[in-house]
């Protein structure tokens, strides 16, 4: 039986005082690729940030790799990238090469994980990502694609066994959008990585993840493709056509 | 009298060493208060300092004794307001600088009015610091590079990206604590150098006169550093030769630095952008 990674029991959460959440309850197994998938306002972010405990949820339970989520320590275990930077300062004088090595910070007081092994990881994430041309530019001076590529680095460049992508895709142009979703199913189907991707593209996400996670502040689906195709009519929730498009790329 | 004939008087001596540990450490504390937008922190806390001195002054108590820890209070007060209280940051700066300045003002009224000794504090004189003020700072400075060097990863990721910094496990709001008791820490030392109205000063110019030339966290830092050292050296002499208030005289070479840093790399820029136009031609 696949180990759970992530467990959500009847959370309820709030943003900015209003409630988003409500009596969400879902499992999350090993190797899973889930499209985490709903309208504009639907609490998807919320939800995430109420995993990783950014924000605290009104009530409920999370737990994360077995472990209450409030006594959780193993964050070298986890790897996120965030909707949009929360403070990010485009005058900001760190390099791509610096940032990227911030997503080691979790793994440094590891043995084995400092001076050549730190090297060689920061290396590897920057060729991944197709960004060790321009390592030594700064944060502001690359597009938003670029900037985009350097963070989706830094989330993945600790190997994590979990990754929670929030809207990855926006800002990537069509060619280096392929290539990421090509790396994602490589961490997923050679490593066992579990990954959770929050997107709009739902074009897209029937022809990587294997499991869909629909949230309109509770869930309204939570399984395969296949049990989503056959389910009841959601244009009122997606959109005309939204079904189709999952289903029919998903084929 | 040539520059190293002064060096062999005491108070020149005390102002040097006390001078340049306090800049190193308002140069590495302001280039993350500068870039977590925070700029202003410096002055609000430097109102609070106006008001512990007041109080002193009227108690009769060495007034860094009395500063300290109501400028520590105070950092933690800025701090509270904006996680609690729903307040942007600015705006609580605001608040606890508005409330130190105001009852600084009565203290002094109480106190008799304006005096001397009140107005060395607002415009500084480090060259009549003390031996005791000297190794006082020189500690405290060392106590506190000492710190952030410890945390130098956390501070940069949390300065970069608060929610992130987070999931990798880091101790956030530990660490933004340790940041403010620095801050408030550093404005009082540094008090004694420029004065209580210029101590942002000597905060914000050398980030942003770093800014101009570096890439990269670990150039800023350093390029901050070495500006704020040489403003100091160079304030130092340079208002004892003219005859010119020294905190007064610091800050404006400090300024000076920065128009040289930001004229090079406006030369810079533009001499980059000549060939991609007469391309474009």
């Amino acid at each position: 039986m696949p180990v759970k990674i992530i467990e959500v029991e009847h959370l309820r959460a709030r943003y900015n005082g209003i409630r988003v959440l409500d009596d969400i309850t879902f499992s999350i197994s090993g190797g899973d690729y889930i499209g985490l998938v709903g309208p504009n306002g639907s609490g998807k972010t919320t939800l995430i940030k109420n995993i990783l405990g950014i924000l605290r949820p009104e009530s409920g339970r999370i737990v994360l790799f077995g472990q209450d989520r409030s006594e959780f320590r193993d964050w070298f275990r986890v790897g996120y990238l965030p909707q949009r930077l929360s403070s990010f300062n485009p005058g900001f004088p760190s390099t791509v090469e610096e940032i990227v090595a911030l997503g080691l910070i979790s793994r440094r007081r590891m043995p084995g994980f400092d001076g050549d092994a730190h090297r060689i990881a920061v290396e590897k994430a920057l060729t991944l990502l197709n960004i060790a041309d321009i390592r030594r530019k700064k944060i502001g001076e690359l597009s938003g694609g670029q900037q985009q590529r350097v963070l989706i680095a830094r989330a993945v460049i600790h190997e994590p066994d979990l990754i929670i992508l929030d809207e990855p895709a926006t800002a990537l142009d069509p060619e280096t959008r392929e290539q990421f979703y090509g790396m994602l199913t490589q961490l997923n189907r050679q490593k066992n990585g579990t990954i959770i991707l929050v997107t709009h593209d739902i074009g897209s996400i029937g022809q990587y993840a294997n499991k869909l996670l629909l949230v309109d502040r509770r869930v309204v689906f939570y399984g395969s493709f296949t049990d989503f195709c056959a389910s009841a009519d959601m244009t009122d929730l997606f959109g005309m056509h939204s079904q189709h498009v999952i289903c029919h790329r998903h084929e | 009298m040539g520059f190293t004939d002064y060096l062999q008087y005491g108070f020149i001596q005390r102002a040097l060493i006390s001078g340049v540990f306090i800049a190193l450490l308002c140069s590495v504390l302001g280039v993350l208060i500068v870039l977590r937008r925070l700029s202003l922190i410096g002055d609000g806390l430097a109102h609070v300092t106006f008001g512990g001195v007041a109080l002193g002054l009227a108690l009769r108590i060495y007034p860094l004794y009395v500063t300290l820890p109501i400028v520590l209070v105070s950092s933690l007060g800025i701090l509270k307001l904006t996680e609690k209280a729903r307040m942007m940051g600015d705006a609580a700066i605001g608040v606890v600088s508005s409330v130190g300045i105001a009852g600084g003002v009565i203290l002094a009224s109480l106190a008799g009015g304006f005096n001397v000794d009140l107005f060395s504090y607002l415009f500084g004189n480090i060259l009549a610091i003390s031996r005791e003020e000297t190794i006082l700072s020189v500690i405290l400075s060392a106590f506190v590079l000492g710190v952030l060097l410890f945390y130098y990863d956390e501070i940069l990721s949390i300065t970069f990206d608060e929610e992130f910094a987070r999931v990798s496990g880091i101790p956030t709001d530990r660490i933004n604590k340790i940041l403010v008791i620095l801050t408030a820490v550093t404005v009082v030392l540094t008090m004694n150098v420029v004065g209580i109205l210029l101590i942002s000063a000597l905060l914000i110019l050398p980030a942003v006169t770093a800014f101009q030339l570096a890439r990269g966290f670990r150039g800023s830092l350093a390029i901050s550093a070495l500006t704020a050292v040489a403003s100091v050296i160079a304030g130092i002499f340079i208002s004892i030769a003219l005859n010119l208030p020294t905190g007064a005289t610091i800050v404006l070479t400090n300024f000076f630095l920065f128009v040289l840093a930001f004229l090079y790399r406006f030369a810079k820029d533009r001499a980059g952008a000549q060939p991609r136009q007469q391309v474009r031609r």
